[in-house]
């Protein structure tokens, strides 16, 4: 039924926009396609699982821990590679480079530690209702909607980040000088913006948010494998670029609209597609407007 | 010559033969992504290219009878058609979104490659006439290397070094950017279908999983190991990744982890690669003043 | 300061005003950078634009070479207009232009930085560099000696094999001059000709300027050092908030209340 398709849309597409979000917001802070986004989004639902299984946490504390543990793998990341890379001022494909070697490495090592085989999060970990929605418009033989309580809580707390990182951005005076460094590095130090330290800041931040959909989608889906962030990172780059990179807004509503498209073909075309979806999208946008939805020029200022 | 029959006869070139030739095929696809890292892009796509080159030639052998000139050539030609229907519209903006473009590419690949029939579906082709002998890939792998040498001492060459360097600065010297970052990368994409085109014929089987997101990072690998200011360092780069695997079997699953290793590491410590003739020249310098 | 007798070799039946801006606006979203900002460069001056930093005159060259759109306005290069050329086409019509921050090939030998500039004038493709063709070899080889030429312009040609990146600044923007010559333009756009040479050098690239000049080449230039400007300026214009507040000979601005204003309102407020 399609308010059905709509939800499970809704669902779907905003793990994708949370996950985008910390890929654009690197992009927009710290100019760098940072390729190992992916890496820490599968960092998150294993660590996630291992706390779940091993230390028998709940899963709101494990979730939590999670983020913070891919915050710090992010933060890492920036401070040992990134980090010497913008020192010397290193040509823009060096990091891609580097975040692709550091992708292989971290997938590789979950790989050799955990095995590849799909990994599922113990059963009764989330609670397990759901509720029957009859829509006031339909008529009343139709079915009912149907909402699980993890797609609620998916929901809720994706939104519930998106929203206070967007809050933070717009409001308080660390997202003016995020800004201010997006628009022009060396002009916010010589504002007295602390540059280095938001910089690392934003990895921390990126790489939770990147870690939180990762626990989000592994629950979603019921399969974690060490591959899981692979795909994810496809379909994160054809958001943002839908929605214009650096483009906070843009990531969301990219996000929902990926998770949107997603879901329709598998529902309407053939399940055998989806993961071709966002690259099928990714070309459009390109051949029809490349800048994304929000987007503008791809080059800024030193 | 009768060493040299007794040579070829001999065990050692049975048991190493496939790792000459792999190192000549990897050579190849080493070569292919120096090409166009030296006009400032990168393409994760020379992988699927590869398979589409192996595919196509295999398909022309297997089931059109073709001489294996021709299954060369459609191997060749083949990854061309579908790098400019990818390049055309990803190269006019700036070189970061073709490597956005390309790293998804690999997949889409083999998601068609795993569906449709005439190319085997998941099982992959099997049965492939074993037309490839160590001296196509010699002449071959030798006839690239002048080409891509000519090239760097033409205004091809130098236009793609300032691409790489400076666009803003290229195009008010007179480059048109976009044409020649569209020829580095279909020429890139000509090199890896060859050498995907003469794999199929000497390895006789092909399946999709080889043509992967991994393995066009084991290629990049190749060639930043080696060091891509010049055209030995890639030749050198595969040499060692073609050997180290089987150095490194101990390892095991970790195996994969010394590619990721490597590139990081190069990239922070030796960002031009091990041949790099300008910090040779230097060492040899202070070598000669201590 | 005498004029020099210049020789035409070419009878232009226009006037001989090459390059005209009419009117132009630019802005980024509410950001006005420019505002109705209108002159003349004359065919074989040397014209100079100053004004205070962040006062658009970069701008006013990203716009003539097509890096930027004008949002009103037109741009006129012997007679064409440039709203719709692509930066890569800019060459083609005659105009070259070195950048403020410097953007030489730093991987590149200076004999290459030279010679890139030629690309457009290098008649061969790819047959003839893969098979050696005769076309080729020549093409190349008065390449080669034209950049030695251009190089000697500026007194670098001793160290042509040298990587750019082992020059000093003054010599890298030396460079940049000789790399805008080898396009064979007909107007030179310079920024910041001689930003962090010494006075020595400075004189030197004022000598070199002239010698350009004379050979029949049209300077526009963007310079802060006043010395220079008032040196070899036959007009200036001078550009404030984006907007053009005096136009005249050297003599003219020197004692121009409005420009010494602005440039010591500007010191006063910060």
């Amino acid at each position: 039924m399609f308010e059905q398709q709509l939800l499970n849309a809704l669902s779907l597409g905003s793990v994708y926009a949370l996950f985008a979000l910390g890929f654009t917001l690197i992009f927009g802070v710290l100019g760098v396609i940072n390729l190992s986004h992916g890496a820490v989004f599968m960092l998150g639902s294993y660590i996630a699982l291992t706390l779940v299984t091993r230390f028998e946490l709940s899963l709101g504390v494990a979730t939590v821990l999670a983020m913070a543990g891919a915050g710090l793998a992010g933060l890492l990341i920036d401070f040992l590679v990134l980090r010497p890379l913008r020192a010397r001022n290193a040509p823009h494909l060096m990091p891609m480079i580097a975040t692709i070697g550091i992708t292989i490495i971290l997938t590789n090592v979950v790989q050799g530690i955990s095995g590849a085989e799909i990994l599922r999060f113990p059963q009764g970990i989330v609670p397990e209702e759901s509720f029957d929605f009859s829509l006031p418009w339909q008529g009343a033989d139709s079915e009912p909607l149907h909402v699980t309580a993890l797609q609620l809580l998916i929901v809720l707390i994706s939104f519930a980040l998106m929203g206070l990182l967007l809050a933070t951005m717009r409001r308080t005076q660390l997202g003016r000088a995020l800004r201010a460094i997006a628009e022009s590095p060396k002009a916010a130090y010589l504002l007295g913006i602390n540059v280095e330290g938001l910089f690392l800041l934003t990895s921390f931040v990126a790489a939770a948010l990147g870690g939180v959909a990762g626990v989000l989608i592994g629950l979603s889906f019921n399969a974690i494998t060490p591959f899981m962030g692979q795909s994810v990172l496809h379909k994160g780059i054809a958001v943002i670029i839908l929605g214009g990179m650096g483009d906070i807004r843009g990531a969301m509503i990219g996000g929902l609209f990926l998770g949107l498209a997603e879901v329709m073909s598998v529902a309407y075309l053939s399940s055998d597609f989806r993961d071709a979806v966002s690259f099928g999208l990714l070309f459009l946008i390109l051949l029809i407007r490349p800048a994304g939805l929000f987007g503008s020029v791809l080059e800024r200022k030193a | 010559m009768e060493f040299l029959d007794s040579f070829w006869a001999s065990s050692f070139w049975s048991t190493y033969s496939t790792l000459v030739f792999s190192i000549g095929v990897n050579a190849l696809l080493a070569l292919s992504i120096y090409l166009t890292l030296s006009c400032g892009l990168l393409s994760l796509a020379n992988a699927a290219f590869m398979g589409i080159g192996a595919y196509s030639a295999a398909l022309l052998t297997m089931n059109l009878d073709a001489p294996f000139y021709v299954a060369l050539a459609g191997g060749t030609v083949a990854p061309v058609l579908v790098a400019l229907i990818i390049g055309l519209p990803t190269l006019r903006l700036s070189g970061v979104y073709l490597a956005m473009a390309t790293l998804g590419f690999g997949e889409v690949v083999r998601v068609v490659v795993l569906n449709l029939d005439i190319t085997g579906g998941p099982m992959g082709l099997n049965g492939i006439p074993q037309k490839t002998e160590g001296w196509h890939i010699a002449m071959l792998l030798l006839l690239t290397l002048y080409i891509l040498a000519r090239l760097r001492r033409s205004k091809i060459g130098r236009a793609f070094e300032a691409i790489k360097e400076d666009e803003v600065a290229a195009q008010l010297m007179g480059v048109h950017i976009t044409s020649y970052k569209l020829l580095a990368f279909t020429l890139g994409a000509a090199i890896a279908g060859l050498a995907g085109a003469l794999n199929a014929h000497f390895t006789f089987f092909l399946s999709p999983r080889e043509y992967g997101f991994e393995n066009a990072v084991d290629i990049l690998t190749m060639a930043v190991l080696g060091g891509t200011s010049n055209l030995i360092g890639p030749v050198i780069g595969s040499f060692i990744l073609t050997l180290l695997p089987e150095l490194l079997r101990f390892l095991g699953g970790f195996r994969l982890a010394v590619n990721g290793t490597i590139l990081v590491l190069v990239v922070l410590f030796l960002p031009k690669g091990i041949w790099d003739p300008q910090r040779m020249c230097r060492l040899f310098s202070r070598k000669r003043a201590a | 300061m005498g004029s020099a007798t210049h020789v035409s070799v070419v009878f232009q039946e226009e006037s001989s005003l090459m390059l005209t801006l009419s009117h132009i606006d630019k802005h980024f979203g509410g950001l006005h950078v420019l505002q109705d900002v209108s002159l003349t460069v004359p065919d074989g001056s040397i014209f100079g634009l100053i004004g205070p930093n962040g006062a658009g005159k970069t701008t006013v060259f990203n716009l003539i070479t097509g890096l930027l759109r004008a949002n009103a306005g037109a741009i006129e290069f012997n007679g064409r207009n440039l709203g719709d050329v692509p930066p890569h086409r800019i060459t083609e019509l005659g105009i070259a232009r070195t950048f403020q921050n410097i953007r030489i090939f730093k991987e590149m030998t200076l004999l290459e930085n030279v010679i890139i500039g030629m690309h457009d004038h290098l008649d061969y493709g790819l047959p003839g560099a893969l098979f050696f063709l005769p076309g080729f070899r020549r093409i190349e080889r008065r390449a080669r000696e034209r950049a030695l030429e251009l190089l000697s312009w500026v007194k670098l040609d001793g160290k042509a094999g040298l990587l750019a990146d082992n020059l000093s600044y003054g010599d890298q923007r030396k460079l940049e001059l000789a790399r805008a010559l080898a396009t064979n333009p007909k107007l030179l756009l310079l920024d910041e000709p001689v930003a962090g040479m010494n006075p020595a050098e400075k004189t030197e690239l004022m000598a070199e300027i002239l010698n350009i000049k004379a050979r029949g080449y049209t300077i526009f230039m963007i310079e802060h050092d006043m010395r220079f400007v008032m040196g070899l300026c036959e007009r200036i214009s001078v550009l404030n908030f984006g907007r053009v507040i005096a136009e005249g000979t050297a003599q003219e601005i020197r004692s121009n209340p409005d420009v010494i204003e602005a440039y010591l309102g500007r010191e006063e407020a910060a």
